[in-house]
């Protein structure tokens, strides 16, 4: 049951958006629907990975967001250069909490922020040759990274630097991969256009340098992990769910990724996606390349992680479908016991959810299994592929909204009224401050990991600890609380 | 003349896929797919039509081909 009625959805959005000139609210009426499940194909209803329009508060971000801070970023034991000057990479340091093991400066660098720090001198001369001595001096001070990826800023591409050869030339000196890539952050109009950079870099760049060389030992169960960035631990989470089945994961992309690992992908047997938005691209080119079949799959929460764990045991033989079995069963105890807990705490409780690339349809199972209801979603940089799988996830008559702008958002929330909110930290603190439960739900709240079953536990408990948290009875100052009760009983007394 | 990725779907349909234009369609005629010659004009489930130079075999799918619009 949706919280309002299709006319009164659709009147919401013909409200929300009155306030706008005509041209803005021809624009934006495009990127605004109410959900209805029988739709096939979602270009019918819903437009997606378009300009934002000028003027207005979005939460997007940049090609090199994309790039450096999604797909690059986690493979561990390369050094990325923030290519460019130094803030792009100094204020997204560490900021998605891509977790790893390894010593951090020894042979790994995830959470560190290397830079050439452009300075004017670089904008008017080029910076090819700091490029080409910063790489020196990086294989001076930290000798035991494994390769280097070269992140452009949007300089890069304005004055016309030719990072390919310096990246040719040196690496040859070096004898270590280093990939350009040209994600400068004017390029599309998201992250989404950096993720498709970021896998054209890794197809051009490092997946083919194994070819030809079969002395890796491979199995018939080997899969790759891609998409998932091991946010909290989430790769972790569902790798040893994987491997209890009886796979052999071989590469993780790229959370606590490593190089070598993304060089051995091409030998698998079978591609598992679950960030399907940023990583389909090379899935798809090793489809054809290498003829390894792909397919989505979904962590969150024990009815869709049983369903998947079905659906990838079926890609092979018996003992990996009875493992898959096996391995639903042995959780079963352990979820039910979570579910047990937290559903009468949190049965019926509406959501609206305003993520990136998975997550507006990937946690709706989860919800679900917690007897809680998604009222509205929709995707800061989704195109239309994501919405035609969205569609069939969410409720009749909820609220889709592509790119929402901070006014649209802001406006859905106060009359939708939801009981949690899941967004990113520029959302959080305006909810938060509108008294509604807020969970910052890109890197999990600093909490995490959220995927497999382990994940599921940790999931229920903090979506209990925003949404009873007392602090929402605290919202109205006791004075005026006084004052509203006193102002009542007038109103009641006159009556 | 987009570069055009075709590969088999669940449902052994033929799917039509374009990265660049955000285009991921199920073919729903082809021309001609006989053992000695594959592709010629196409029409897409939205209605859109496209002409491939056919092929002397059918290929291995996927496959990444250059196709024309179809006038």
């Amino acid at each position: 049951m949706a919280a309002l009625t299709r006319e009164e959805t659709e009147a919401l959005i013909q409200e929300v958006l009155e306030v706008y000139p005509d041209k803005a609210k021809k624009d934006r009426a495009k990127h605004l629907a109410v959900n209805d499940p029988s739709v096939e194909k979602s270009s019918k209803c819903i437009t997606s990975n378009r300009k934002s329009l000028p003027g207005v508060m979005t939460i997007r971000g940049c090609a090199y967001a994309g790039s450096k801070g999604v797909v690059w970023g986690p493979i561990k034991d390369m050094i990325h250069i923030s290519h460019g000057p130094v803030g792009c990479g100094q204020y997204s340091r560490a900021g998605r909490r891509n977790y790893y093991v390894g010593t951090t400066g020894i042979n790994t660098f995830g959470t560190m922020n290397f830079t050439s720090d452009f300075q004017e001198k670089d904008i008017v001369f080029g910076g090819d040759k700091k490029l080409t001595k910063l790489i020196g001096e990086i294989e001076t001070l930290f000798p035991l990274n494994k390769g280097i990826s070269v992140q452009s800023e949007c300089p890069i591409g304005l004055i016309g630097d030719d990072i390919e050869a310096v990246s040719k030339k040196v690496a040859a000196e070096i004898k270590k991969p280093i990939v350009p890539v040209r994600c400068e952050g004017f390029r599309g109009v998201s992250q989404s256009l950096g993720h498709h950079i970021a896998n054209d870099a890794v197809r051009d760049w490092v997946l083919g340098n194994r070819d030809g060389d079969s002395s890796f030992q491979s199995t018939p169960y080997d899969v790759a992990v891609i998409g998932d960035y091991n946010i909290g631990g989430d790769a972790w989470a569902s790798r040893t769910l994987l491997e209890e089945m009886g796979l052999r994961v071989v590469a993780q992309w790229s959370g606590d990724g490593t190089i070598s690992e993304i060089e051995l992908t091409p030998k698998v047997k079978l591609n598992l996606i679950h960030c399907y938005r940023s990583m389909n691209y090379i899935a798809r080119h090793m489809e054809e390349k290498y003829a390894i079949p792909w397919m989505e799959y979904n962590f969150f929460g024990p009815t869709k992680i049983a369903e998947s764990l079905r659906k990838i045991a079926a890609h092979f033989d018996e003992t990996i479908q009875a493992g898959a079995e096996k391995v639903i069963a042995r959780y079963t105890a352990e979820y039910e016991a979570v579910i047990a807990k937290y559903k009468p705490r949190l049965q019926g409780k509406k959501v609206m959810l305003y993520i990136g690339g998975l997550r507006p349809r990937h946690v709706i199972g989860a919800y679900e299994d917690l007897g809680m209801e998604v009222v509205g979603t929709g995707y800061e940089f989704a195109h239309n592929d994501d919405y035609d799988r969205t569609i069939k996830e969410m409720g009749n008559a909820t609220l889709l909204y592509d790119d929402v702008t901070g006014y649209e958002f802001e406006e859905f929330v106060k009359r939708m009224k939801p009981d949690l909110i899941g967004s990113g930290i520029k959302e959080k603190y305006i909810f938060q401050k509108l008294g509604v439960p807020f969970r910052q739900m890109h890197s999990w709240d600093y909490s995490g990991p959220y995927h497999g079953y382990d994940g599921f536990a940790i999931f229920a408990r903090d979506m209990d600890m925003t949404i009873n948290n007392p602090c929402w009875k605290q919202i109205t100052a006791p004075w005026k609380k006084a004052a509203s009760a006193e102002g009542a009983q007038r109103v009641a007394a006159s009556a | 003349m987009p570069e055009v990725m075709f590969r088999k779907g669940d449902n052994d349909q033929l799917i039509f896929y374009v990265a660049k234009k955000d285009l991921e369609e199920t073919v729903v005629s082809l021309e001609f797919q006989q053992p000695d010659k594959w592709g010629g004009e196409m029409v897409l489930s939205d209605g859109q039509r496209y002409y491939l130079a056919p092929l002397d075999a059918p290929p291995k799918l996927p496959i990444t081909l250059r196709v024309k619009r179809a006038e």
